[in-house]
């Protein structure tokens, strides 16, 4: 652990203002709360929300894990968990059983979560509402008034347009039968996940400065019609490595004449088939 | 027989102290259409506004037959209590189509939206009824995924009403629904609006600076002059023998060919 830095880098005074926010939001589950989002030393769109999140909420004895699109190795995530290994000196893991508190980009992990772990999201639009309306004081509003309707008018255009809802990612929620909540970037796939997950889900947007959060045991319920109901993405192949046939797919080209391979995003759950101990504890 | 469905009282409204509104009343029956002429500035605008709500007045009660709660004076309650209480039992007409519809959504959406707002949710009966209703309004069925915008001008407002008329209002406001468009147009949408108005039973408070609009469409005709009701009574009886020296000058200002 570095010296020179608070605990978790920042201040007590900050922490304490953001576990406030964390608190109000796990409070109203699915309401955006707003914070005084700090200067952090990466740039926005990097994880600045989830980052001051997972700092404020942070103990000596956790033992974190950091994600990106379900990826431990990738340059986010490598520097997001050195960072905390460095200013709150807590024991980092990548595998998905051991961790209390994870950090995530874009994905949500395939083992299922247990009751005592939290999972921090990073947040780039947390207002599902924003691509209707572009006024934060008319979206509060429709929030207040549980003014939703409105919403689906994606999902119609989509299904008359294509004959199907095409929205793959950011897939709209209605959390506890009342709130609009954007899951932030995971693909459909991860939605029926966050529905009455027995972890604690904290959501943080940095450059917007809102948090919110789903508690354990939600209702999350995803967007649909009646006679289009929503449905999760497939794939025809089956993980390259592992051969998992109910995990989330990235399709990659692996030499110059364009031959793809279809692999777990999930790193930690793909290497752990692998070693054959099982994925699904 | 039923009671009015609409009923003022007193009501006022100024804008930085200079009153818009003074002391308006009237009264509205169901299926009722009433025209409220007057020059620009005279207060038409403004009590359409206060009527739905955009404006809040001074003074004054605006009492609402509404299907939820029977009389409900809209000036006491609050944006949730109103909603709540109104449903679709209102609809509110621009003048300009554009205030009034998603242009960058298709024209289905456009009438799906108030559906939605209500509560539906299921796809296939959303899309069959916009398709009934655009036939309805004499918009080809088969433009319902095409966007409002590359609509013209007249097509558009009759979108706008369709989407006002798809939840089945009891009372509809229409700001110069004729506005801005060419004669045969503005025709066509009043054989329209007449047809539709018959036909569902609506009850319509139509503002309009066109006397010939009023005469028209509307049973019952008000004249408005700087915030104040100054003559009202049946249409005919107001433009053939008007009593206040100002109908007598709109009448006779109208352009005769």
């Amino acid at each position: 652990m570095s010296k020179g830095y608070n605990f978790a880098y920042l201040d007590e005074q900050s922490k304490r203002m953001i576990r406030r926010a964390v608190l109000k939001a796990v409070a109203v589950p699915g309401y955006q709360v707003p914070f005084a989002g700090r200067e952090m030393p990466l740039p926005y769109g990097w994880g600045t929300g989830g980052i001051q999140v997972t700092a404020s909420i942070i103990g000596r004895d956790e033992v974190l894990k950091v994600i990106d699109q379900g990826a431990d190795d990738t340059t986010n995530a490598v520097s997001i968990r050195k960072f905390f290994a460095r200013t709150a000196g807590v024991r980092t893991t990548t595998r998905t059983p051991e961790a209390s508190l994870i950090q995530t980009r874009h994905r949500i992990p395939e083992t299922q979560l247990k009751a005592g772990q939290i999972i921090v999201f990073q947040v780039p639009i947390p207002e599902p509402l924003r691509w209707l309306e572009p006024r934060e004081t008319a979206t509060r509003r429709m929030h207040a008034l549980g003014d939703y309707g409105a919403m689906h008018l994606k999902l119609y255009e989509d299904i008359a347009r294509y004959g199907r809802v095409t929205t793959a990612y950011d897939f709209p929620t209605l959390v506890n039968g009342r709130y609009l909540m954007s899951p932030s970037p995971i693909p459909r796939l991860d939605n029926p996940k966050l529905d009455r997950s027995p972890a604690l889900q904290l959501f943080g947007a940095g450059r917007e400065k809102r948090i919110y959060a789903v508690p354990p045991h939600t209702t999350v319920k995803s967007l649909d019609f009646e006679d289009h109901p929503f449905t999760t993405e497939r794939w025809a192949q089956h993980c390259a490595r592992c051969g998992a046939g109910d995990s989330y797919l990235d399709e990659l080209v692996i030499d110059d004449r364009g031959t793809r391979r279809f692999v777990c995003s999930d790193t930690d759950y793909c290497d752990t088939r692998l070693a054959g101990t099982g994925g699904a504890r | 027989m039923s009671g009015p469905l609409l009923e003022i009282d007193g009501l006022c409204k100024a804008y930085n102290g200079r009153p818009a509104l003074i002391d308006v009343a009237l009264d509205l029956w169901p299926g009722e259409v009433l025209a409220i002429v007057g020059e620009s500035g005279s207060g038409k605008t403004t009590l359409l506004r206060c009527i739905d709500g955009q404006v809040a007045p001074e003074r004054g009660a605006i009492r609402f037959d509404t299907r939820a709660q029977g009389m409900v004076d809209l000036t006491l309650l609050n944006e949730a209590r109103r909603r709540r209480l109104l449903g679709n039992d209102l609809g509110y007409v621009h003048q300009n189509p554009r205030d009034g519809l998603r242009l960058e959504l298709s024209a289905g959406a456009n009438i799906g939206e108030p559906l939605l707002q209500a509560g539906h949710r299921h796809y296939g009966r959303i899309r069959a009824t916009a398709e009934s209703w655009l036939a309805k309004v004499e918009i080809d069925p088969g433009r319902i995924d095409d966007l409002p915008k590359h609509f013209s001008g007249g097509m558009q407002q009759r979108l706008q009403i369709a989407r006002n008329l798809v939840t089945n209002p009891r009372l509809v406001l229409m700001d110069e629904p004729t506005g801005g468009l060419d004669v045969s147009v503005q025709a066509k949408l009043l054989d329209l609006l007449r047809r539709l108005a018959a036909d569902l039973d609506l009850a319509i408070i139509l503002v309009t600076h066109d006397l010939g609009v009023a005469r028209l469409l509307a049973d019952r005709l008000m004249v408005m002059q700087a915030g104040r009701i100054v003559e009202s009574g049946l249409t005919d009886q107001v433009l053939d023998d008007p009593h206040q020296p100002y109908t007598q000058l709109l009448v006779s200002s109208v352009l005769q060919l």
